[in-house]
């Protein structure tokens, strides 16, 4: 029984963690089409932000729930500050943001370097986190389970906001046709900013759960940024739900993978899995119906 | 910490633009690759010049890019040794100018700059390296330009160079005792956990050979690639392998993951406890009060109780960067230095075959923070008390185990009998 639960709920953490990681940049990468490689180092920019908000408030059990908030709001800031001075003159020029934000990736790493132990920094696990849920004979770790419903909530909220709110009526309006959104007046210019600095906020959210999973250190962002690339492409440009499939799926296989297998092999078949059905299904998942001509 | 490609992640995870940086990267390092033939093309014969009143020596570690997390404290440590030789008079009275290079985390770029420290630099010895990839990408420059590369961190060992000194521990100094140690504690079931690189798989090669010497049945294997934290699934793993004892040859920060999944699944130190050979004091505090009451195997540890270490940890917490802990591959850095000193006085001359001469015709020792070393002239390691650790909470390591004496270094394991020697053969082939 184990050999079945236990990767199922192991791979459905790990999707969540990729969820989070990804869900940042389907806004900013599905909807505005910014290649932004610096999103890992803002998500490493949270897990600081866990770090700095626990040497304020000691008790890791009040802490966490304090660093998710300020962890979004400071990446996004970080976010809003990228937008602004540089990614604004590098719309629909992809290559030219990829290769700029892979700089402006390296700089953060490096500055984190300089700032923060070069060994890294620990992030202390709230109490209520410790211990194991029994599900069917198998301990599940309950730091699993926040990981999920962090990520849950995080979907929830932003396809609520994405959906209710008029400043989520005009991003979608955005995206769909800019022009048409530009001449019942949106300003578009104000849009996109939001939407990057929702998008970079994410990431700072991710980044306290990867914090509680792995190391907060000056690389950590690294590992992120490839596999959420991979799950927003793999769940179709600009749809969340596809997003949130594709992590799910890809966390899942991982994780049944490694059990079957071995931890590297099962990275390799994982992303096989992903490529073999791009190359199936180019647009992914699901696609935007769209009438502009663009 | 240690070894070979341990923090590629940089590179690693930064896939498609790994590749375009690379090409990058290819183009200015063939431009100074050019230059650099062009200087070299001209006689092979040495260049350094100790005429003045100073000698220069070439420091070379990743000081940006994903190792500079570990490199930056060791190149700091050199700056600290050479100030103090300076202070005291420096090596055969001349003071100690020194080049730094920066390897930046990729291993052409250290073959490279290898090239330059002696060729355009003409640097007496070369101090530095981390991961077995970076030395091996300095091996075969030194050796062709007979050149001297002091590399001062544990390893995989089955290699020996005359133009390298290995100041860190070779497997039977570190591997060996830590097995010697579980054999003590009465383990039975040993689940072996490591990052996916050849540290780890030559070092567990040799742990399942001497585990069966040793009747320790060995439940589980699992590796997971150096740039990725999440070992939930191995973890799970080891859970239902139900082992005594964990040997954890992990590198890096996905040693924080594997220690945050362990921690998260109910696993304990009293009933199934870890022992490490990469966590260190200076990677310890980045992991929270999860790791504390595992072990760890090293020589040094800054809790050691010797009459040189307290000096050296002062000197250390006084310096400018320090991160104001010591641990084992920062004192075999500072002992590289002091090595080279030594070894330098004994032949009384900065060239290369003199000092190598010297190397074997004398003993030389070094009062080191982990006791008296001795170099072995032959393979050019030195000998190494073992030691085994306990993190407490204030995550220094408790001694909980030594070697009855120093270990002799046996880099090729010819002194072990149950060390098959087509098993050697493959190993050394397969670490190119």
């Amino acid at each position: 029984m184990d050999a079945l639960i236990a990767p199922l709920l192991n791979g459905s953490a790990q999707g969540a963690l990729l969820l989070l990681a990804a869900l940042g940049l389907s806004l900013t990468f599905g909807q505005m089409g910014v290649i932004n490689m610096a999103h890992g180092e803002f998500l490493m920019i949270g897990a600081f932000a866990a770090y700095l908000v626990q040497q304020v408030i000691k008790a890791s059990d009040l802490s966490i729930p304090v660093a998710l908030p300020v962890a979004f709001v400071v990446a996004g800031l970080f976010g809003l500050l990228l937008e602004v001075t540089i990614i604004r003159w590098m719309y629909r020029r992809p290559l030219d943001t990829l290769l700029v934000t892979v700089g402006v990736g390296l700089i953060l790493q490096q500055a984190a370097l300089q700032i923060f132990p070069s060994q890294g920094v620990p992030v202390e696990k709230p109490s209520w986190l410790d211990g194991q849920l029994n599900i069917l004979g198998y301990a599940w770790p309950l730091r699993q389970l926040f990981t999920i419903v962090l990520a849950v909530a995080c979907v929830a909220a932003l396809s609520a906001w994405l959906k209710y709110t008029s400043f989520g009526r005009r991003i979608r309006a955005t995206v769909h046709n800019r022009d048409l959104a530009e001449t019942t007046g949106i300003s578009t210019r104000a849009i996109d900013r939001l939407t990057f600095f929702v998008g970079s906020g994410l990431a700072g959210v991710a980044g306290v759960a990867a914090s509680l999973i792995g190391g907060t250190n000056s690389q950590m962002g690294a590992q992120y940024i490839i596999p959420a690339f991979l799950v927003v492409a793999a769940g179709g440009i600009g749809q969340l739900k596809g997003t949130i499939i594709a992590a799910w799926a890809v966390g899942v296989a991982l994780s049944y993978f490694a059990y079957w297998t071995t931890g590297s092999l099962a990275q390799v078949l994982a992303f096989i899995l992903v490529i073999v059905f791009l190359q199936l299904r180019p647009q992914g998942l699901f696609t935007v119906r769209t009438r502009s001509l663009a | 910490m240690s070894n070979s490609s341990k923090r590629m992640r940089a590179l690693m995870a930064t896939g498609a633009l790994g590749t375009a940086m690379a090409l990058v990267l290819a183009g200015c390092g063939a431009r100074a690759g050019d230059d650099t033939a062009g200087a070299g093309s001209s006689p092979a014969a040495s260049c350094v010049d100790t005429s003045g009143s100073t000698v220069k020596l070439g420091f070379l570690n990743s000081l940006t890019g994903g190792m500079a997390i570990s490199e930056k404290t060791v190149s700091n440590v050199l700056h600290m040794a050479s100030d103090e030789i300076n202070a005291s008079g420096g090596i055969l009275g001349k003071k100690i100018e020194y080049v730094q290079e920066d390897g930046a985390t990729d291993w052409p770029t250290f073959a490279e700059k290898t090239e330059k420290l002696l060729t355009q630099d003409c640097v007496a010895a070369i101090f530095g390296g981390w991961t077995s990839s970076s030395r091996k990408a300095v091996k075969p420059v030194v050796e062709k330009l007979n050149g001297l590369f002091f590399y001062p961190v544990q390893y995989e060992g089955l290699e020996s160079s005359p133009n390298i000194y290995y100041t860190g521990a070779t497997t039977n100094q570190q591997i060996i005792p830590a097995m010697d140690f579980l054999a003590s504690k009465g383990v039975k079931k040993l689940f072996l956990a490591g990052s996916d690189y050849v540290f780890p798989r030559t070092a567990n090669a040799i742990i399942k050979l001497y585990a069966a010497k040793l009747g320790i049945e060995i439940v589980g294997e699992e590796y997971v690639p150096l740039d990725k934290d999440d070992w939930t699934s191995q973890v799970a793993k080891i859970v239902a392998a139900k082992p005594d004892f964990i040997f954890n040859t992990i590198n890096g920060s996905s040693n924080v993951g594997f220690v945050k999944a362990y921690y998260d699944a109910g696993l304990t130190p009293a009933k199934t406890p870890i022992i490490s050979v990469s966590i260190a004091e200076e990677e310890a505090p980045a992991m929270g009060h999860e790791v504390t009451g595992n072990y760890a195997s090293w020589n040094y540890f800054q809790s050691l109780k010797t009459d040189t270490n307290p000096k050296f940890i002062e000197s250390w917490k006084a310096y400018p960067n320090s991160s104001g802990v010591t641990s084992d591959p920062m004192e075999a850095a500072y002992i590289s230095m002091y090595l080279y000193k030594a070894l330098v006085e004994a032949a009384g001359s900065f060239d290369v075959d003199k000092v190598n001469a010297a190397a074997k015709a004398n003993k030389i020792t070094f009062d080191a923070p982990e006791g008296t070393v001795t170099l072995d002239g032959e393979n050019h390691h030195i000998s190494k008390p073992g030691h085994i650790g306990q993190i407490n909470k204030d995550n220094q390591f408790d001694v909980v185990w030594a070697s009855d004496k120093f270990i002799e270094p046996d880099p090729y394991l010819e002194g072990y009998d149950w060390f098959p020697a087509d098993v050697r053969k493959q190993l050394v082939d397969a670490a190119g």
